[in-house]
């Protein structure tokens, strides 16, 4: 069996450093950079064709970012696997401080103001959980998932953060975390039925989690379910985004000629709304490509989680796809009325510097899957059997 | 290698679970499609439409209302600037500061205060909101002067309706007050907060003639509905000026000599075409009051009084016309071949009819009288002797040829058809049959009649012309881009009345007022030329009872105001050559002939010094063809 894994292993799975730079996923690296570049047309745009304040500055991001991804992408899967528990604890920890002492902005705590970026240890934490999980994972045998007792551990994982992130509070980032927390516990082969009933279960917890919602968020909720009780009132962003969006039609309005956006009718267009610009000046076709681009960049990703030959490698990039999937989808259900408003934003186009940084961070991990695909990982640790 | 081969089967489940999860992404990615083209393909077309209302607002420019003229031009309605001092929220760093400093030169009420904070936390902080209307040129500059310590308050002019005669002209003009609930027809014009409409009188009948047309501005607005800039500008059109036939001077006199009484009513009409020269109406109210907004404590006591004041009494007033409608009796038994000359009745003070007994109002009666001698009088028992004759129905046919009885069509809103009863008139509205004391009633103007001033002075005008179905007018025609323009009409129908008979009602009439024995002969023109011929009228408006004649009838002083006679008075002048007719009805007067008839000189003999028919009013070019063509 050890010379048939040799044998499939087309190739020594310890690499140069040359070699990976050679090996890199370039064309996934090309794909970010130009949904990035896209992302940079649009908050140019959204200045009303101006590079200050947004674009200028994403573009800096966007390049600390590119460097952040390439890095991490070189460092070896091993190290990353071994500082997982590690990275989660320190996110952890921040997400206590921000409950502390973070800065109010948005009427919401959710910043650490390191001077030069204000840091949210919430989209860490996105991260974090996944390398949290899938080590975990990782060291569960198949037989051990069947058993409940295993399960616990994982499950506290999971609802601390989320408990502490629902507190401050962030509804999508909470839904972000529970939503690829599951697909890991999915894809490691938690059986069907646990999934039946952790859904039964929430279905019937949903009475009493609303009373623990702020009135803003019980709003957004009611609104979503009947936008035209209050158009003016929280029913407003949301209409006025289906506005801006439905008048782009199917080739759109054109670059800068975005009327809903430029005349201030669409709110936070350079954040959660910019897909809804997009959609006005770029129309139908305009989204398609994005969201084109979006599914080659997951497609990528499924194709190294399922090409990767470690347990640990397989669900990290299965986790992380998963997550860019949930920002995508979240966010443009979100600005077309399709979910209720819950502040998720659209990853490498948004302007925004944590969540930037954190999804190249881990698009650059998912890279570091496929350089490193052939590595295998003991089940109980960092030693390689061979 | 066991953990190999374990690694391999859990490589395969994951690649199962793989495969589901993908499954479902596709399929939440292709929901996100399937929106997309709901948006931006099917209901593209709506939103396309929703996105152009939210870039462009169309503002409405309100059209500047027409004036009110009289027949020479003196304005009667017209409208002033109005300077109100108001305040925008962003400008100011302290909206309760500004308030404070404006308060020590024009004094805020407590009330002003809550109101200005109710508008201003309503409206968002770019909307100026008024801190007070109607500021005197003192106030104004008083303010510009301190504009410095007045951060966010700056003065704005608009225009409000302005009534140069006040309470003289209330009723013929009517008034202009704010558009309620139930008037909003869809025209936007009319949801402008600012915008007034014409709620009475010359003001709500030609309303749409003087209202004009609005003008738009098209802005470029943000979602907070700041404007950012002005896309095009379409001035409006100012509205028509009306020009009446009404004579300014003239009605002020009629006005304040009806104010000597508490409340009576008069028309002044030109015989030869119609024109109303006045129309007077007390008590009067002062019309700016509305356009300024009343306290409900005002128009509480407007609405409760007693003389109802908004009451335009010449044309929605129903009195009995008492003895001047003997003349619509005469004219139906002179029809009806009783001969003024040959036919006479004996008066001893009554008539017995069946077991009742009606009176004449003279105790020891007229003795015999023939027709002439009878209106000269005012003898009772000669009309009751020729009504028994001719019947109700024929009275009441001939009233309603003189213009009782109906309504005669005056451009003005309210007007009253008054009641000429016939036999089929009670039938149907009482459910009885016709009595024929009924009958000996009604031939004095009593019972079931009432009439208005206004259809009184009509009826005077057409026995004084003796040829015309007189119909009266109030506007003459309207002005508009500096020409004039008359009204078409049509020529009066003809009366369809003998001369002969018209030369017997003349004869009685003059002799009321000249000769010595005439009931009005006190109340006579002097001047030569000017002369009146009239008919006094008194009118009961409570049943004299057995008991009451016996002792000895009332006298109208020693009564309650409400149980007091109407006095009437219709006449004519001049005699001779008719020009002018005149109706004076004075409610809870008393005598026809000692309040109403002096009155009724005093209007006559000023109308005939002032001659508004013969003086050169606004000369009107003829409109040809029809009236909605050519308007530019």
């Amino acid at each position: 069996m050890a010379q048939r894994a040799q044998y499939l292993g087309r190739h020594n799975p310890e690499i140069s450093l040359g070699q990976k730079i050679w090996q890199l996923n370039w064309g996934m690296v090309l794909l970010v950079g130009i949904i990035a570049t896209m992302g940079l047309g649009m908050l140019y745009s959204a200045a009303n064709g101006s590079f200050d304040p947004w674009a200028s500055r994403q573009a800096v991001r966007f390049g600390i970012g590119m460097v952040l991804m390439l890095l991490v992408a070189l460092v070896d899967i091993r190290f990353i696997f071994r500082v997982s528990y590690l990275f989660y604890i320190v996110a952890l920890l921040l997400l206590i401080a921000v409950e502390v002492m973070g800065s109010i902005g948005m009427g919401a705590q959710r910043w650490i103001d390191l001077k030069f970026i204000q840091l949210q240890p919430s989209e860490l934490m996105k991260i974090a959980i996944i390398l949290a999980l899938a080590r975990y994972f990782h060291g569960v045998s198949q037989e051990d998932i069947g058993r409940p007792a295993f399960l616990l551990v994982p499950l506290c994982m999971v609802l601390l953060p989320s408990a502490l992130v629902l507190r401050q509070p962030d509804l999508g980032t909470t839904g972000m975390l529970v939503l690829a927390s599951g697909a890991i516990f999915f894809c490691a082969g938690v059986r069907l039925w646990k999934f039946v009933i952790v859904l039964i279960s929430g279905l019937a917890a949903i009475p009493i989690g609303w009373q623990f919602l702020h009135s803003y968020q019980q709003n957004r909720v009611l609104t979503f379910l009947d936008p035209e009780q209050d158009p003016l009132g929280t029913g407003y962003h949301i209409h006025q985004s289906k506005i801006a969006f439905g008048s782009g039609g199917i080739f759109g309005k054109g670059f800068l000629q975005g009327s809903q956006s430029h005349l201030n009718f669409l709110p936070e267009k350079q954040t959660d709304f910019i897909f809804t610009m997009l959609a006005e000046e770029f129309g139908m076709v305009g989204g398609l490509v994005l969201l084109s681009l979006y599914l080659l960049l997951m497609i990528y990703g499924v194709a190294i989680a399922v090409r990767s030959r470690n347990q640990y490698g397989r669900l990290l990039a299965i986790g992380l796809t998963f997550n860019l999937f949930l920002y995508v989808f979240i966010n443009i259900a979100m600005i077309m009325g399709l979910v209720p408003v819950v502040g998720v934003p659209l990853p490498l186009i948004s302007y925004g510097g944590t969540v930037m940084l954190t999804v190249m961070m881990g698009l650059g991990m998912v890279m570091s899957v496929w350089l490193h695909r052939d590595i295998k990982i003991s089940r109980r640790g960092v030693q390689d059997d061979f | 290698m066991p953990m190999v081969h374990e690694d391999q089967d859990r490589h395969k489940g994951f690649t199962r679970r793989v495969l589901m999860l993908s499954c479902g992404k596709v399929a939440l990615l292709s929901a996100l499609v399937g929106r997309m083209y709901y948006l931006q393909v099917i209901e593209a077309e709506k939103y396309k439409t929703l996105a152009e209302d939210n870039r462009v607002n169309l503002r409405l420019l309100p059209p500047r209302r027409g004036k009110i003229l009289d027949r020479f031009g003196v304005e009667l309605a017209g409208n002033q600037q109005n300077f109100r001092v108001v305040v925008v929220k962003e400008q100011t760093p302290d909206l309760i500061a500004t308030l404070d400093a404006l308060s020590l030169l024009i004094k805020l009420s407590e009330h002003d205060y809550k109101r200005v904070l109710r508008d201003v936390k309503r409206k968002r902080a770019f909307v100026p909101v008024t801190v007070k209307d109607n500021l005197s040129w003192d106030q104004v500059s008083s303010i510009e002067v301190n504009s410095a310590d007045l951060p966010g308050a700056s003065i704005e002019v608009g225009e409000t309706r302005f009534y140069p005669f006040g309470a003289d002209m209330s009723h013929i003009l009517g008034y202009v007050a704010a558009v309620s609930e139930a008037e909003l027809t869809g025209d936007p014009l009319l949801e402008l907060p600012d915008f007034r409409i014409g709620k009475n009188g010359v003001e709500k009948f030609y309303d749409q003639e003087m209202r004009g047309q609005a003008g738009t501005s098209e802005f470029e607005v943000n979602a907070y509905g700041r404007v950012i800039r002005e896309l095009s500008r379409k001035e409006g059109a100012s509205g028509r000026e009306m020009i009446l036939t009404i004579d300014a001077g003239l009605q002020t006199f009629v006005q304040q000599r009806l104010m000597s009484e508490l409340s009576a009513a008069s028309v002044v009409i030109d015989i030869e075409n119609g024109d109303i020269l006045a129309m007077g109406s007390v008590p009067a109210y002062d019309p700016s009051a509305f356009n300024l907004g009343l306290s409900s404590a005002q128009w509480n006591s407007l609405i409760n009084d007693p003389l109802s004041p908004l009451t335009n009494k010449s044309i929605s007033g129903g009195y009995a016309p008492g003895s001047t409608f003997k003349m619509a009796v005469a004219l139906a038994a002179l029809k009806e071949g009783i001969g003024a000359h040959t036919h006479t009745a004996f008066c001893p003070g009554f008539m017995k009819l069946g077991n009742s007994k009606f009176h004449c109002w003279k105790k020891g009666g007229h003795g015999r009288v023939n027709m002439i001698e009878a209106l000269q009088y005012s003898c009772d028992v000669y009309f009751y002797d020729v009504a028994r004759r001719i019947g109700v129905d024929n009275i009441a046919a001939m009233a309603n040829r003189l213009g009782l009885g109906e309504k005669v069509g005056i451009d003005l809103p309210g007007e009253k058809p008054g009641v000429i009863p016939t036999k089929a008139w009670k039938e149907a509205n009482i459910g009885e049959s016709w009595q024929g004391g009924e009958t000996l009633v009604t031939s004095i103007g009593q019972g079931f009649v009432l009439t208005t001033p206004l259809q009184l002075a009509v009826m005077t005008a057409r026995l004084a012309s003796g040829q015309k179905k007189v119909v009266p007018r109030l506007a003459r025609g309207y002005r508009e881009g500096g020409q004039a323009y008359g009204f078409a009409r049509s020529e009066f129908e003809d009366l369809g009345i003998p001369e002969e008979h018209i030369r017997i009602i003349h004869q009685g009439m003059d002799a009321v007022s000249n000769h010595p024995r005439g009931t009005a002969y006190r109340y006579r023109i002097k001047e030569e030329g000017w002369e009146l011929a009239g008919k006094t009228g008194t009118a009961q408006v409570r049943r004299i009872t057995l008991a009451e004649r016996q002792a000895g009838v009332f006298k109208n002083e020693d009564l309650p105001w409400r149980r007091r006679d109407h006095a009437l008075f219709t006449a004519f002048a001049p005699v001779d050559k008719p020009r002018y007719a005149c109706s004076v009805v004075v409610q809870h007067g008393g005598g026809g002939s000692t309040i109403a008839g002096p009155i009724a000189r005093d209007i006559l003999r000023e109308t005939q010094r002032r001659d508004p028919a013969r003086a050169a009013a606004i000369s009107l070019k003829p409109r040809s063809g029809s009236d909605n063509t050519g308007d530019v």
